[in-house]
C-alpha cells in the first residue's frame, strides 16, 4: 500500500546529479521523503523530526561518492544512523549469574506478553536452562489457563496460585518455589494494563520491587502507532525497563514504533516475535529493522553496498572482460576484496534471496578462508594471475610456500576459480553482470 | 440500537478527562494568533500525532484552509473543522438485529480486544433483554474458549464450543443451529486473532462467513472489525484486507482509555466507507459505548 522509499526517491535521484559535496538542497529534498517514510512507518512525530534534523547536519557537506547519487547517499547515511540508533549490535539476555535470574514481562493490553513469555521460556529451556513460568495475570479471564497451556507446549512448568487475588503475593510465592525446586530462570507474565491506570501501575512497581528482576522487558506491538512513545515512557517512569521485545513482526506493519521507543527510553530491542508458533522468537537485527522502517528491502541494502564497493567503471570493465572470457585471477582477487568491503559475509549472504535457505542447509562461508585465498593470489606472478593454466606442479609448491598454505589448498583455489569463472559467465548471461560477483563456492 | 446504558456519556467523559484540552480549547489556543500558515502546520502535526496519517492530515488541513477563507471567528473555524472530520467519519454504525436470530461476527488482529468486546456487547444486549448465544470460534489460541466461557457465565450468555483445535467453521455451523433451536435473538461469534497477511487464515475467515450465511440465510449478519486504538498506519491495511475478505459492516475501536487517539479510523472510515459502531474504554463490561463523531473529533485534537 505504501510506496517504498526507494521508489519515491527515484524522482529526486534522477533530478539531482550534483557532484562534489552534498548540497543543502540535495539533502533537504531527500530528507523530506525520508521523514514521510518514517511517519508512514509509525515512527513518532517528534522522534522523526529530531532524527531528520540530526541526519541533516551530519550529511550536509559530506563528500559525494562517485558511484552513489546524492539521494542514495543521504538514504545510506539515514540507514546507518537508524541502525546505530536501533542498537547496532544485538544485546544478549542477562540470565546469569544470579540464581534464579528473574525476567519480568510488562506491557499494554493485548501486545502478546503471554505468548512471548512461553516463547522465551522455551528458548531458555532449549539452551539448557531450567525455567519456571509464573502466571500473575489474575485480571483477564483464563489468562492463567492460557499460560498453563502454552507452558506445557514448550515443556516448562507453570507456577500459579488458584484463588489468589494479589499478583505481588503470587510472584513472591513463585520465587520461593523456584528456589526450592532449583529453577535457574523465572519468567514472570504480568497482566496487560494501560499506562494511565494508576492502581495497576502502582501494582506493577510493587511487583518489580518484590522480584528485583535482572531483566524487566517491555513487550511492544509492531503495529503500534504514535502513542507507543507515551506509553513506553510512562512504563519506564514507573519501573526500570531494561529492554524491549517487539511482537507481531510477521505481519506487514513497518514497525516504526520500535525506533520511537528505543530512542525515547534508550533501551535496546532483544527479541522479535515473528509468528504465533511458540518457536517464532528471533534475535533482533537492527539492520533489517532499519530497512523495514525505511521501506526498502534488504536486497536494496545489498545493492547499495555493492554500488559502494564496485565503482561503475570497474563493474563495466568486469562485464566486458566476462564477455570476452578474459576474467583473470587478478580480477578475481579484486572481486574478493570488494565483496569483503561490503560487510560481514554471512550478513551479506542472508540478504541474497534464496541464500538464507541454503545457509540453513549448512552452507557456510569462512572469512578466514577468504583471507588465505587472498594470500595465495598475492603470491602469484602477474602472468600466473592472467593465465592460470600455466600454473604447474612446481609453481603450485612455490605459491603454497609463499602464502603459508598447503599445495592441496592451492589446487582447490584453482579449481574454485574455474568454477567461479563458469558461475560468473552464468550470472552475466542472466543479469548482465551487475552487482557483486559471487565468491567461490566451497 | 435502543436504550443506551445510563451514564455512558459520563463514562466517556471520564475516560477522556485526562485529555480535557478539547477541540474547543485546542483550536482556541491555535487561534490565539492569526490563522496563518503556522496555525495550519500545527493543526496538521496534531493530526499526524493522533495517527490520522500524513496524507489525510494534509487533506483535512487543506480543506480547512479553503473552507475557512473569509471566516474570522474562532467558533466558525472550529465548527468547520469538526464538520470536515465528521464528514470523513460518516454516520456512526447501528446494529441491525432484526429479524432474529441475528449474527454478529467479531474479527480482528491478535490481541485487539475481540473477546472482551464480545463480553461487553453481550452484556449490553442482555440488558436490553435479548437472548444472546456465543460461539467459541477461536479454537486456536490457548484458553480462548475458556476465556469466552467465563465471560459468557458472567453476562448470562451460553457458549457453543468444540474442543481446542477444532474447525471454527464447524463450531459456527453448530452455533447457528443452536441459535435457531434455542430461539436466540443474537448469536455473537468469536474468531481467532489473525494478521491480514496470513492468506490461509483469511481464507478460514471467509469460510466461517460462508457457513453463517448458508446456515442462516435470512439472518441479518454484522461483521465488526475490532481495531486497537494504539494501532498506527497498519490499521488501514488491516481494515482493507478484512473488508475484502468478508465485507465489514462496522468498526469497534478499543482501548480508548489509554492515551492513544485511534486516528487511523478516520482513514479507514473515509477510505472504505465502513462506519464506526462502538468504542471500548476499559476492561469492564460497561466499558463499551456507541460511537459519537463529535466527541471523537474533539478527543483527536486534544493534547496527549
Ligand atoms: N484497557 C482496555 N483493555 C482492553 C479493552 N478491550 C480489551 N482489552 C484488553 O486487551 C487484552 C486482550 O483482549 P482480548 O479480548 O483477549 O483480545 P482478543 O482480540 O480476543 O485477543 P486474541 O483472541 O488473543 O487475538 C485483554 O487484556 C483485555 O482485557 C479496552 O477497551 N480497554
Ligand atoms: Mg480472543
Amino acid at each position: 500500500m505504501f510506496e517504498g522509499l526507494q521508489q519515491r526517491l527515484g524522482e529526486i535521484v534522477r533530478k539531482v546529479t550534483g557532484r562534489g559535496a552534498l548540497s543543502a538542497d540535495d539533502v533537504d529534498a531527500t530528507l523530506r521523503e525520508v521523514r514521510l517514510a518514517l511517519l508512514e512507518a509509525d515512527v513518532n512525530f517528534k522522534v522523526a523530526r529530531d532524527f531528520v534534523a540530526r541526519v541533516r547536519s551530519a550529511a550536509v557537506g559530506q563528500q559525494v561518492w562517485k558511484h552513489l547519487s546524492p539521494g542514495h547517499q543521504v538514504v545510506k547515511t539515514v540507514h546507518e544512523e537508524l541502525v546505530r540508533l536501533l542498537g547496532g549490535e544485538a544485546r544478549e539476555l542477562r540470565v546469569a549469574p544470579h540464581r534464579p535470574s528473574i525476567i519480568l514481562l510488562v506491557g499494554l493490553n493485548g501486545v502478546g506478553k503471554t505468548t512471548t513469555a512461553a516463547k522465551l521460556a522455551g528458548h531458555l529451556r532449549r539452551r539448557g536452562r531450567a525455567p519456571l513460568l509464573v502466571a500473575t495475570d489474575l485480571q483477564r479471564p483464563a489468562a492463567v489457563t492460557q499460560l498453563e497451556v502454552v507452558g506445557a507446549q514448550v515443556g516448562v512448568p507453570v507456577f500459579s496460585a488458584p484463588g489468589a487475588t494479589d499478583p505481588v503475593a503470587v510472584a513472591r510465592a513463585a520465587l520461593a518455589r523456584a528456589e526450592s525446586e532449583g529453577h535457574d530462570v523465572v519468567v514472570v507474565d504480568s497482566a496487560g494494563r494501560q499506562h494511565v491506570d494508576e492502581p495497576l501501575m502502582a501494582e506493577l512497581s510493587a511487583m518489580h520491587a518484590a522480584l528485583a528482576p535482572q531483566e524487566t522487558l517491555l513487550v511492544l506491538d509492531a503495529m503500534a502507532g504514535q502513542d507507543a512513545v507515551t506509553s513506553a515512557e510512562q512504563f519506564a517512569a514507573r519501573l526500570p525497563i531494561d529492554g524491549l521485545i517487539l511482537t507481531k513482526l510477521d505481519g506487514d506493519a513497518r514497525g516504526g514504533a520500535a525506533l520511537s521507543v528505543v530512542s525515547a527510553i534508550g533501551r535496546p530491542i532483544l527479541f522479535v516475535g515473528v509468528g504465533e508458533r511458540l518457536d517464532a522468537l528471533e534475535a533482533f537485527h537492527p539492520d533489517r529493522m532499519a530497512s523495514r522502517i525505511l521501506g526498502m528491502g534488504d536486497v536494496l541494502t545489498l545493492i547499495e553496498r555493492a554500488q559502494e564497493a564496485t565503482s561503475a567503471a570497474s563493474a563495466a570493465e568486469t562485464e566486458r572482460k566476462l564477455r570476452r572470457a578474459q576474467f583473470t585471477l587478478s580480477d578475481f582477487l579484486e572481486q574478493l576484496r570488494q565483496v569483503r568491503q561490503m560487510g560481514p559475509l554471512d550478513q551479506l549472504l542472508d540478504m541474497i534471496p534464496g541464500f538464507a535457505k541454503a545457509r540453513q542447509a549448512g552452507l557456510t562461508v569462512d572469512e578466514k578462508q577468504l583471507r588465505r585465498i587472498e594470500a595465495m593470489i598475492q603470491s602469484m606472478t602477474p602472468q600466473e594471475r592472467a593465465t592460470p593454466s600455466i600454473i604447474d606442479g612446481s609453481r603450485r609448491r612455490r605459491i603454497a610456500r609463499g602464502s603459508g598454505v598447503t599445495v592441496q589448498e592451492v589446487n582447490r583455489l584453482l579449481k574454485q576459480f574455474e568454477e567461479a569463472r563458469r558461475l560468473l559467465r552464468h550470472v552475466d548471461e542472466h543479469a548482465r553482470g551487475r552487482g557483486p560477483l559471487p565468491f567461490p563456492p566451497r | 440500537m435502543a436504550g443506551e446504558a445510563p451514564g455512558w456519556l459520563g463514562r466517556l467523559h471520564n475516560a477522556l478527562s485526562r485529555t480535557r484540552a478539547t477541540l474547543a480549547a485546542r483550536v482556541d489556543a491555535l487561534l490565539a494568533g492569526p490563522i496563518d500558515e503556522a496555525f495550519f502546520t500545527e493543526l496538521e502535526e496534531t493530526l499526524v500525532q493522533a495517527d490520522v496519517g500524513v496524507p489525510l492530515s494534509g487533506a483535512i488541513t487543506q480543506q480547512l484552509r479553503e473552507r475557512s477563507r473569509g471566516l474570522s471567528s474562532p467558533d466558525a473555524v472550529r465548527s468547520t473543522l469538526a464538520e470536515i472530520i465528521g464528514e470523513m467519519l460518516g454516520t456512526p454504525g447501528v446494529l441491525h438485529l432484526d429479524p432474529p436470530p441475528a449474527v454478529i461476527l467479531i474479527l480482528g488482529a491478535n490481541g485487539s480486544g475481540k473477546t472482551t468486546t464480545i463480553a461487553k456487547l453481550a452484556h449490553r444486549l442482555r440488558q436490553e433483554d435479548r437472548r444472546v448465544l456465543l460461539a467459541a470460534g477461536d479454537t486456536f489460541r490457548a484458553a480462548a474458549i475458556e476465556q469466552l466461557e467465563i465471560w459468557g457465565g458472567r453476562v448470562g450468555a451460553p457458549v457453543i464450543r468444540h474442543q481446542a483445535g477444532a474447525d471454527p467453521a464447524a463450531v459456527v455451523f453448530d452455533a447457528a443451529q443452536a441459535a435457531v433451536a434455542r430461539g436466540a435473538d443474537v448469536l455473537i461469534v468469536d474468531t481467532a486473532g489473525r494478521l491480514h497477511t496470513k492468506v490461509n487464515l483469511m481464507e478460514e475467515l471467509k469460510k466461517v462467513n460462508r457457513v453463517v450465511t448458508r446456515a442462516l440465510p435470512a439472518a441479518p449478519v454484522e461483521r465488526l472489525l475490532v481495531l486497537d486504538a494504539t494501532t498506527g498506519q497498519n490499521g488501514l491495511a488491516q481494515a482493507k484486507h478484512f473488508h475484502d475478505a468478508v465485507g465489514l459492516t462496522g468498526l469497534v475501536l478499543t482501548k480508548l482509555d489509554g492515551t492513544a487517539k485511534g486516528g487511523i479510523v478516520v482513514a479507514v472510515a473515509q477510505t472504505l466507507r465502513v462506519p464506526i459502531t462502538f468504542i471500548g474504554t476499559g476492561e469492564g463490561l460497561d466499558d463499551l459505548q456507541p460511537f459519537h463523531a463529535a466527541a471523537f473529533a474533539e478527543a483527536l485534537l486534544a493534547a496527549s
